[in-house]
């Protein structure tokens, strides 16, 4: 496997929905490649940052004012 | 002895949109909470707009409610709620450039960041090195630096957990191009973070990086 085939199919990897026989080519590819394995550990990385941290917090009360504003203009919609 | 239960298959949004249907707002008020926050975190991403992502969170729950008629049951009520928060989006972005056409294929023609460059190692756990504000910027900052039609594909499948044929239906998209965008925004991302986040040689070097403080580019 090359760094371009690993790279084509780098979300596969990520999201895990790789045929066992790639995924041993994959492994004997990381073992050899340093920045493949970087890119792949620094990928995943990425997503679990942006999972784990929310950038646009709703305060509760704000939250609480759209809530209501919603519920009321649905009440007199129907 | 119990018995085995069969396993329903159903999704829970089902019986309270039947429920809507028959009239109970209640059912409604319940899907209202259960996803205001993260369609408001979509519309947010969408318009870079605090007072237009209130504005569309509020339109497309309206909007959702009076056609809830139309929606056939053949996709989640999520996937179909976020579809309308997103063409809401769009269309408020578009007021706001006095109607200039916008759309998901914005910016999309562009090849940074589809070939990785920086492979430098990450130091571990890099976000402790950062307080909170300062995270929270360096990661607004990066985000907001993709083109639109790969941040809102990353947004809906990485952290909204939509699966690419779910990210697809939602943004009117092929799943070829969701998987494209996916892979290059996850890409650009990461390469973008690297500059914060790769291991350094010494003290003083992560004192000046943590220094950029709320100056960070993107």
């Amino acid at each position: 496997m090359t760094c371009t085939e690993f790279l084509a199919i780098l979300d596969d990897v990520i999201d895990e929905s790789i045929a066992a026989k790639t995924r041993a080519e994959i492994e004997v590819h990381l073992r050899k490649c340093g920045h493949c394995e970087v890119v792949l550990d620094t990928t995943r990385k990425t997503i679990e940052i942006f999972r784990c941290h929310e950038i646009y917090e709703l305060p509760t009360e704000v939250s609480e004012r759209l809530h209501v504003a919603i519920m009321a203009k649905c009440s007199k919609a129907k | 002895m119990s018995t085995i239960q069969p396993i329903s298959e159903e999704h829970p949004d089902v019986a309270l949109v039947e429920r809507v249907r028959a009239g109970d707002l209640s059912a409604y008020d319940t899907l209202v909470r259960k996803y205001e926050r993260q369609l408001f975190r979509i519309a947010q991403h969408i318009t870079q707009n605090r007072e237009d992502a209130e504005d569309v969170m509020q339109d497309a729950f309206l909007k959702a409610y009076e056609k809830l008629d139309q929606f056939q049951g053949n996709s989640k009520f999520y996937t179909w709620l976020v579809r309308i928060a997103v063409n809401e989006s769009l269309m408020r972005l578009r007021k706001r450039r006095t109607g200039k056409l916008v759309s998901m294929d914005e910016d999309v023609q562009t090849d940074e960041g589809s070939v990785p460059r920086d492979f430098a190692d990450w130091a571990p756990n890099p976000e402790q090195n950062f307080n909170q504000s300062e995270l929270a910027e360096i990661l607004k900052k990066t985000i907001q630096g993709l083109p639109q039609g790969f941040r809102v594909v990353f947004v809906l499948r990485d952290v909204d957990g939509l699966s690419t044929e779910e990210t697809a239906e939602a943004l009117g998209l092929s799943v070829p191009a969701v998987k494209s965008r996916l892979l290059r925004a996850r890409l650009q991302l990461r390469e973008r973070l690297s500059r914060y986040f790769k291991r350094t040689t010494s003290a003083a070097s992560q004192a000046q990086v943590s220094a950029k403080g709320n100056g960070v580019e993107a």
